[in-house]
């Protein structure tokens, strides 16, 4: 007979465990999903986890690329992992998003073609605070009226969807784009452009900015008073408040952060990858963002490796279908596995497995 | 055997089996496909993926085609469109608008692969750039809607305010209106491409409102099915023929063919004449292609619609030919005068007669 043992205390070995046990899981059960398919496992396993990082063709390009996708995931999660530990939820990231891309490109654009180097420092600012603006709105809803701010921030992504749909057909669309929507490339301007900090390196100064986050989140939620009384306040609420924590000052810092981390993403993602405002300028990030959160543990540092992992299995999954012609669907699958894995390998930081008689209690 | 030591070992022999295939593989052409949706959307991607089995189709082993479906325009573009082209395609189609600037901006960077971009304006010495003239196809279309409509209202779901869209509805009005002076367009814009849920909420509004004729420029069969469980409504195809939905509601049908363009590129390619070109193609090469008109619609009008249809691949027809004047009442075409096709690419108002106001 198996069963599951309750373990005295959360097993630390476990807590490291569990994410390399859940990837070789999805190692295997994806591989037999490959196979079914008809496409070869081993093969499909070594683009998807080898080839971006090693493949002598291709690696100086996409090695990069690693960085650039997961820097807009690290800088997102960091912030939504802060609010996650206090009990906050803020499932809007992906509006914040979007948001801070617009406010950062309006403000850059309305300098047009100004060559000044303030213009994309003001860009930044403007980006942050386009994002916090958006989650202060579920923010002050629910500490002054008690509303939800999971719906709240939730609905208004598609809210800030139809802004950017707007934008980029009237306020923002590029005078010279022959009536297409679409706001001028803010890349191939070189005021605005958010350029590689060493050419080659993927490093812009959105992932420069992800770095700096995550030391920045390690430092407050492990030496500031601040961290902890976030956490206090996740963890037992009704303590907190005896400790003097204010729980509406809490839910404005949380979801502020948050969005500021949001928008400041948004901001460097339009400035340099995407280029320009565009109707759907906006790829899932926000959402994606939240699965990064939880893969790392809302710890940090297993935030910036599972912004890693994340972007190897996008950037690996993409030279799956290119070179084996796997189908698409079958890469969001294999994205999903490692998902489910993980949750579902946790139980064993908390449980034991015993395997024969129950011990007489 | 140790786990690094398997997983060494597995990679060597896969390694060793992909510079096996790399070595044969060097005389094959490799051509490349970058798709918006997935290619079973039924719509704008599928006839695209049929567009690269004719490639398959035409050269057999001489080709390797691979394509990448899903990719957002924008950011994951340029790396999808550079990945194409670092693991050796010759030539690769980008196939949706947003395509664009990613599509220049890494042709830049490849200067021995061939690019074509669906529907942009922006070309470089290995950059072509191709597109349909649907607007042929719409003014059957309106030809059509505008005899069989009873309750002369006209349900037209858009997508964005484009002038590939707005010539659409333009081309699809004046010929509605030519044999039916009573006919009303009413337009919901949908703000989307593909979007089954959405198009089905707009086709339902649509009927509500009176409509017995809903023509779509979305790519899904939502508005068919919708349609459909209405009942007594007529539809048009869009993009792919849609042909589960026949004899009614889809009585016709705007087929986008790309296999002809695709298997010539190509060919140029692996011959070296490939060069940088702006194609325009119509109903005439085959391009547009004007799915089977159903027994739901009076014989006549369909030897009608026909009639148009040669009269358009023959070139002597021309659906924009005056007079004819824009909404605000000023003058557009002189009579017997036809739209150049700058005034075309870049339309950006409606004609006179049809009613609200494109978004700006």
């Amino acid at each position: 007979m198996i069963r599951l043992e309750k373990r005295p205390q959360p097993s630390k070995i476990w807590t490291v465990m569990t994410p390399v046990l859940a990837v070789f899981l999805t190692m295997i059960i994806g591989g037999v999903m490959f196979a079914i398919l008809g496409k070869p496992p081993l093969e499909a396993i070594r683009t998807i986890f080898w080839d971006p990082l090693f493949n002598a063709q291709f690696a100086s390009y996409t090695r990069p690329q690693l960085l650039v996708k997961a820097g807009p995931l690290i800088l997102i999660a960091i912030g939504l992992s802060i609010g996650f530990r206090a009990g906050i939820w803020n499932i809007g990231a992906e509006g914040q998003y979007i948001m801070g891309a617009i406010f950062g490109a309006a403000a850059g654009l309305a300098f047009y073609p100004s060559d000044s180097f303030l213009i994309f420092p003001l860009m930044i600012m403007a980006g942050a605070f386009g994002g916090f603006v958006w989650a202060m709105i579920p923010a002050i809803l629910r500490t002054a009226f008690r509303t939800n701010e999971i719906l709240v921030s939730l609905m208004l992504v598609y809210v800030a969807e139809a802004v950017l749909a707007s934008v980029s057909q009237n306020l923002l669309r590029n005078p010279e784009g022959m009536g297409f929507p679409g706001s001028r490339n803010l890349s191939q301007w070189d005021a605005s452009a958010n350029r590689e900090i060493i050419a080659n390196s993927g490093m812009h100064w959105g992932v420069l900015t992800a770095f700096v986050a995550v030391i920045f989140a390690y430092v407050l939620m492990t030496r500031h008073i601040q961290g902890f009384n976030i956490r206090l306040t996740g963890e037992a609420p009704r303590a907190a408040r005896f400790a003097g924590v204010m729980p509406a000052r809490i839910v404005i810092f949380c979801l502020g952060l948050s969005g500021m981390l949001a928008g400041m993403a948004g901001l460097f993602e339009v400035a340099g990858p995407a280029g320009q405002i565009s109707i759907d300028f906006n790829s899932g990030y926000g959402f994606t963002a939240i699965i990064v959160a939880f893969l790392g543990r809302l710890h940090p540092v297993g935030i910036l490796l599972a912004g890693l992992l994340m972007a190897l299995t996008y950037i690996g999954g993409e030279l799956a279908q290119l070179m084996l012609g796997v189908p698409g669907a079958s890469i969001q699958l294999f994205q999903g596995m490692l998902l489910f894995f993980l949750l579902a390998t946790d139980v064993f930081i908390n449980f034991r497995l015993r395997i024969g008689q129950a011990e007489a209690a | 055997m140790t786990f690094t030591k398997l997983l060494t070992s597995a990679a060597m022999a896969i390694g060793l089996a992909s510079a096996a295939v790399a070595g044969s593989h060097a005389e094959k052409t490799k051509v490349g496909f970058i798709y918006v949706g997935p290619v079973g959307d039924g719509g704008w991607t599928y006839e695209h993926d049929q567009g690269r089995k004719a490639v398959v189709e035409a050269y057999g082993d001489k080709v390797e085609t691979v394509y990448q479906e899903n990719v957002p325009e924008g950011a994951d573009a340029v790396r999808a469109i550079t990945q194409m082209a670092l693991t050796g395609a010759d030539i690769i189609f980008t196939t949706s608008f947003g395509y664009m600037d990613p599509t220049i901006e890494v042709a830049a960077k490849f200067p021995d692969v061939k690019f074509e971009h669906a529907t942009g304006y922006k070309r470089a010495d290995n950059v072509s750039t191709y597109s349909a003239r649907f607007y042929e196809g719409r003014a059957i279309q309106g030809h059509i809607a505008g005899k069989m409509t009873k309750t002369n209202k006209i349900g037209y779901i858009a997508s964005f305010p484009i002038p590939e869209v707005i010539r659409g509805i333009n081309a699809a009005y004046i010929h509605a209106k030519k044999v039916n002076p009573d006919v009303e367009f009413s337009i919901i814009w949908a703000y989307t491409w593909f979007d089954p849920a959405k198009e089905a909420d707009a086709a339902r509004a649509l009927i509500e409102n009176g409509a017995d004729v809903v023509l779509q420029h979305t790519d899904s069969t939502a508005p068919q099915a919708a349609a459909a469980e209405a009942g007594g409504v007529i539809t048009f195809g869009q993009a792919s023929d849609m042909g589960e939905y026949a004899p009614m509601p889809r009585v016709s049908s705007i087929i986008d063919n790309w296999g002809p363009y695709y298997v010539q590129q190509v060919g140029r390619v692996m011959d070296g004449t490939w060069e940088s070109v702006d194609t325009w193609d119509g109903i005439a090469p085959g391009m547009v292609g004007i799915g089977e008109i159903s027994d739901a619609v009076p014989a006549d009008v369909k030897a009608e619609a026909l009639a148009m249809k040669d009269a358009i691949a023959a070139g002597e027809y021309h659906p924009f030919t005056g007079p004819l004047k824009k909404q605000d009442g000023s003058d557009w075409l002189a009579a017997g005068e036809t739209a150049s096709d700058g005034d075309l690419l870049g339309m950006g108002f409606y004609v006179e007669g049809l009613t609200g106001d494109v978004p700006n």
